[in-house]
């Protein structure tokens, strides 16, 4: 029975990994730039969070609000500085931009939070399920990635803004003829992708403890979610998240814990010669 | 981007005087300014005979050798290798593996190590060099960050504790402060060998077909390029040196650990100074190392960027990304045509 519990938990957390993958892969997606700032913007959301909840009171649930609608004006901005003029230029130049906003933050970050560890001491009991027991901030994260999810959907193919990202996405110059403003789109797009990871990085501050340095690990675990469920495809971001999720959950039930990167890592780097276009295929 | 595309045809003017350039190659001023400067950095500490300085230089030579290899693939090749670091890490283990268990001395370890990054980015070349831009860069980072999670659970390497070099080792070299001088004078002839390695690479045909695949591989390949080969050859040379001197700094340190050897953020630096200098020049390099390492030096001791030093280096980058794509050199040479025959 012990299996069942590990692999409820992992199931639980990767939705959380999903939703964070799927920010990354949404501006993968609509501009062809890998955010390499995405690790400390899941970083900012926890302590928004954190800061929020503890300094003001603030119910974490509701904090998350705040947290989002700032990580989509965090993202716009980042994208008008950093990303807009070197849109065009090779993958490089967009691969060290967002690095360089990578080390702003975390400097910034480390100088104002230090490297600390810190928790947001809350919790919701927990629900027993049979013979497995589920902590409910497990349970309630789980479902706030789903609304998430199921938002961003009706977003992107519900309204016309959403309409618009998609064209972005598709053929920028097309899109351009006709007459969608595309700088705006792509500051909108990277926006979301930014606001998910903020939303994301607040939602397992709920359960783990953290630090301003925190955001790297997830970022890594985007990356593989990212190509396991194909770049550019939110919904098989959320997919690629369960199935990381639950491969966490299972893989230390073989072997010591320490193996599960190795074995993320490796399935990364084969997916990635293997099928590019992600396991569930989509646009390469 | 127009100062690539001026550097081609340039080249190519290079290519139609083939008979004398082969020996002026050796003639020109650039090159040997380079070396001279290099030497001169490199031996300033040996003059002063000073132990704080070499510190500093020490690291200096060993970014001028991480950025001119890495210049090899990244600048002339195009292909962005962003878990370069690997190799360094890789090497490093194989050599103190073979140090602190088998007692073998320093120069072999030194081959051996430069021997199994070789190895390595000759079987990653075979593989993962078919992926093109984003998707090659990302292959690179899982691959670093495989094998550091690996190595933190491979016993022999000694898991997460690394391995450490019995102190005994060093008398072996006439003792510690001894075998310290030493490892800076390999260094120093180290960060020689890979600016004359990226002068050679870049001034021989197969660089030219490195540089032609950077601007289009498909069109390279039609010109009678022979891709695959070619670019696992340009990864298997930016490998050599850092795993070499991989050995060489572990040696120092008397340790190794999986996150010091496999630090991704290292080979995000070694990145920057490439940039910083300008990618596919043979002088950027070096002067983005040595431009690099002073500015985070000055940043680390002043009062005022003591805390948000990080900060602050990721301004300066992004203004460089932004403003000056081709770096230092790149950027003088597009400004000062004159500057293109002296600046390889």
């Amino acid at each position: 029975m012990d299996i069942l519990r590990f692999l409820v938990d992992g199931l639980l957390i990767g939705f959380v990994y999903g939703i964070a993958a799927m920010g990354l892969t949404l501006i993968w997606g609509v501009m062809n730039v890998i955010n390499l700032a995405h690790g400390p913007i899941i970083a900012l959301g926890m302590f928004g969070v954190y800061l929020l909840f503890t300094n003001l009171g603030m119910h974490p649930y509701l904090t998350l609000i705040v947290v989002a609608v700032i990580g989509l004006l965090l993202g716009m901005v980042i994208y008008v500085i950093a990303i807009h003029r070197v849109i065009n230029a090779p993958h490089l130049s967009t691969l060290l931009a967002t690095f360089a906003v990578n080390m702003i933050i975390i400097g910034l970050g480390t100088a104002a939070f230090s490297t600390t560890p810190r928790n947001v001491d809350f919790s919701l009991g927990s629900i027993q399920l049979g013979p497995i027991t589920i902590l409910g901030t497990r349970v309630v994260a789980a479902l706030v990635a789903v609304l998430v999810t199921g938002g961003l959907y009706l977003f992107l193919y519900r309204t016309r803004t959403g309409k618009y990202i998609r064209a972005v996405a598709n053929n920028r110059t097309a899109a351009e003829l006709m007459g969608i403003p595309s700088a705006r789109v792509l500051a909108l797009s990277f926006g979301i992708g930014t606001m998910l990871a903020a939303i994301a990085g607040g939602l397992v501050a709920t359960f783990f403890p953290f630090t301003i340095l925190a955001g790297g690990t997830y970022e890594l675990k985007s990356f593989v979610i990212g190509v396991l469920g194909g770049l550019g495809n939110p919904l098989g971001a959320l997919i690629g998240g369960l199935v990381l999720g639950m491969l966490e959950g299972i893989v230390p039930y073989f072997m010591q814990t320490t193996w599960v990167p190795v074995i993320e890592f490796v399935l990364f780097v084969v997916i990635l010669l293997v099928r590019p276009s992600g396991l569930l295929g989509g646009k390469t | 981007m127009s100062t690539t595309d001026v550097e081609l045809v340039e080249q190519g003017g290079k290519v139609q005087d083939a008979a004398p350039a082969v020996v002026s190659r050796w003639r020109n001023p650039g090159l040997w300014l380079t070396i001279l400067g290099v030497l001169a950095i490199g031996l300033w500490p040996i003059i002063t005979q000073n132990a704080a300085t070499r510190e500093v230089f020490l690291f200096i030579l060993l970014n001028v050798v991480l950025a001119s290899s890495l210049n090899i693939i990244l600048g002339y090749t195009g292909y962005v290798s962003f878990g370069h670091v690997v190799f360094y890490g890789l090497g490093g283990y194989v050599g103190l593996y073979l140090m602190s268990r088998h007692g073998a001395p320093l120069w072999l370890a030194m081959i051996a190590g430069g021997l199994a990054a070789a190895v390595l980015a000759f079987l990653l070349g075979k593989a993962i060099l078919r992926l093109r831009g984003a998707y090659f860069a990302l292959a690179t980072i899982g691959v670093n960050e495989a094998m550091r999670a690996f190595v933190n659970n491979f016993e022999p390497f000694g898991s997460a504790t690394g391995l450490s070099l019995n102190f005994q080792v060093y008398n072996n070299y006439g003792g510690a402060l001894q075998a310290l001088w030493m490892t800076y004078y390999i260094l120093l002839a180290l960060a020689l060998l890979a600016v004359m390695l990226s002068y050679v690479v870049k001034t021989s045909k197969f660089g030219l077909g490195l540089m032609a695949i950077r601007e289009d591989e498909d069109a390279a390949e039609v010109m009678g390029v022979v891709t695959p080969g070619a670019k696992t050859w340009a990864y298997v040379l930016s490998a050599i040196l850092p795993g070499i001197v991989g050995v060489l700094i572990f040696f120092k340190n008397g340790k190794v650990l999986p996150h010091e050897a496999f630090r991704l953020h290292f080979s995000i630096e070694f990145i920057v100074m490439v940039m910083l200098g300008g990618q596919g020049t043979v002088l950027g390099p070096v002067l983005g190392a040595l431009g690099y390492q002073r500015l985070r030096g000055y940043l680390l001791t002043s009062d005022l960027f003591k805390n948000i030093h990080l900060s602050v280096a990721g301004a300066l980058l992004l203004i460089i990304i932004l403003f000056i794509p081709a770096g230092f050199v790149g950027w003088l040479r597009h400004r000062f045509a004159i500057l293109r025959r002296f600046l390889p």
